[in-house]
């Protein structure tokens, strides 16, 4: 059988604000210096439509290509896109308005309470949604419940505040008195990841042909951790994303790899289409609440918004060869094995010049290398550097060592075979993969051959083990493409 | 700097060096690693 391909991509954002409070950082940094740090968070977040005008959004929703990024001088937020559109060909940029109503509407177990003043307004934002019909929707969002109500059980039952404008305007319950795995932020962040996840996938099926029926397998490469107190991260998220799209034919499971998480799950995607045991799998990741407001600091600091506002999420239909689509080369993958070391020489030559040599390809028969995608200007104000940069310059300076370029060609070869990172710092978000819309729209319109698609995994932060990880794959014009 | 006989801790960076590769070579230099840790801050 022909190696499988990606058929279908999706990538959305959701503007999430009044979130950024909960992620963890920020958490803890109200918790040590009060209301100040909290009135600092909110003096530097976004409105709506800065968040849909920052290029690199519109980049990761497939508005633009990542090159035009080289194109606009840094900060990029003093340079938004004119007439920006919240919608483009992977996605869309969502208002926290409307996912708050998506929070509703993946909600099983009624832990999100609404507010009656606020909860119509957050069932018209969501109204149109693909997920329920109105009936469905109104009976979870409406009437809503009195702000008493909600107050008392944020303050007697361990019920967390939601807010939105400068308001509560609803609160999420914990759903066990003594289970550290089922208090209200950690069932928060799952219920996010859900929705998030569920809205790209759900993205994901309007671009594909067929419909949620015909899914066949569903694998999340969520990062967070659903269970209770006897099985945490248990899972699996996978089914739960998949029901609330109407996958019904699918089962489904999830993959757990830190950041590299989406590769791995679009390599188990891609051998269970070619083993033959399933036909459409779909790969889906939602977004992570954890991970808002991370580098708050460095922003505030250098009077830059809070870049991490929005939740990133990802899905990817993996099917049989169309004859026409690029194709995910089997014989490619690079791999980070257990006995590989953790120097970036080491992983890069594992993930990189292994996987090349095996094919008999050089490090300049590759057009495009994608890295992790972490957006520099949300990583560089507060010291973390230029991710993808730094993964560029050591793959150039292993061509050099290879003699493939001059050591002078590597600041050529980091700009016609890398990009700019536009991806949230999400962890498992911007691990290479949101360059796939991209590479097949470039592959099939005869600007490149292939690409290479490679993320790190930091296995060393579960303090189980010192190891990195580390997964890549070619994706490579369909031979039968004419 | 002469690393003999002295007590580190090596805090690794996943993006730059990782802990493991540092103290591979403050180990070869004499030096005693007392902590080790490799973080992500992406």
């Amino acid at each position: 059988m022909a190696d499988p391909i990606v058929k279908a991509t999706a990538c959305v954002l959701v503007h999430a604000p009044s979130f950024v409070r909960y992620g963890s950082k920020p958490t803890r940094e109200i918790a040590g210096g009060g209301e100040p740090v909290l009135a600092s968070i909110e003096a530097h977040l976004r409105s709506f439509d800065q968040a849909v005008a920052y290029p690199p959004n519109q980049v990761f929703i497939g508005n633009l290509h990542p090159d035009r990024l080289n194109d606009i001088d840094p900060p990029w937020t003093d340079h938004p896109i004119e007439g920006a559109s919240p919608s483009g060909p992977f996605g869309e940029i969502v208002s926290e308005r409307t996912f708050i109503g998506l929070l509703k509407a993946a909600d099983e177990f009624d832990l999100v309470w609404l507010d009656t003043e606020t909860a119509p307004g957050f069932l018209e934002a969501v109204e149109g949604s693909p997920f329920q019909n109105r009936t469905d929707l109104e009976k979870r969002i409406l009437p809503g419940i009195a702000i008493e109500r909600i107050l008392e059980k944020i303050a007697t039952q361990g019920s967390l505040p939601l807010y939105h404008a400068g308001r509560i305007i609803g609160c999420i319950h914990r759903h066990h008195d003594q289970d550290e795995s089922l208090t209200a932020p950690i069932l928060l962040e799952n219920l996010m990841t859900k929705a998030s996840g569920a809205l790209a996938l759900q993205h994901l099926l309007t671009h594909a042909d067929g419909t949620a029926e015909d899914i066949d397998f569903v694998l999340s490469c969520s990062e967070e951790a659903v269970g209770d107190r006897y099985n945490r991260g248990g899972g699996s998220i996978a089914k739960a994303i998949g029901e609330m799209c109407g996958c019904i034919h699918a089962t489904g499971c999830d993959i757990k790899a830190f950041c590299v998480g989406p590769v791995y799950a679009i390599l188990h995607a891609a051998s269970l289409i070619k083993a033959g045991v399933f036909k459409r799998v779909a790969v889906v990741g939602g977004g992570c609440l954890a991970k808002l407001g991370m580098k708050f600091k460095g922003h505030v600091a250098h009077n830059l918004p809070i870049l991490e506002d929005v939740l990133g999420a990802i899905a990817f239909l993996v099917t049989e060869d169309d004859g026409e689509t690029p194709i995910i080369r089997l014989d490619s993958i690079g791999r980070h094995t257990i006995g590989s070391g953790s120097s970036q020489q080491q992983i890069m030559e594992a993930l990189v010049l292994n996987p090349l040599d095996r094919i008999g390809k050089k490090v300049t028969d590759i057009d495009r290398y994608a890295t992790e995608l972490h957006n520099p200007e949300v990583t560089v104000p507060s010291g973390s550097g230029n991710v993808p940069l730094n993964n560029y310059r050591m793959i150039a300076a292993l061509a050099v060592l290879r003699k493939e370029i001059d050591r002078s060609g590597i600041d050529a070869f980091v700009a016609s075979r890398g990009m700019p990172g536009f991806a949230p710092t999400q962890g498992h978000i911007p691990a290479a993969v949101p360059f796939l819309g991209h590479a097949i729209g470039d592959i099939k319109a005869g600007k490149i051959e292939n690409a290479m698609f490679l993320a790190k995994g930091s296995l060393f932060l579960g303090r189980m083990s010192q190891l990195s990880d580390g997964l890549s794959f070619l994706l490579e014009k369909n031979p039968r493409a004419r | 700097m002469d690393f003999r006989g002295k007590r580190v801790v090596i805090f690794g960076e996943r993006d730059g060096v990782p802990a493991p590769a540092i103290a591979a070579c403050l180990t070869a230099a004499g030096a005693e690693v007392i902590y080790s840790v490799t973080e992500c801050f992406v």
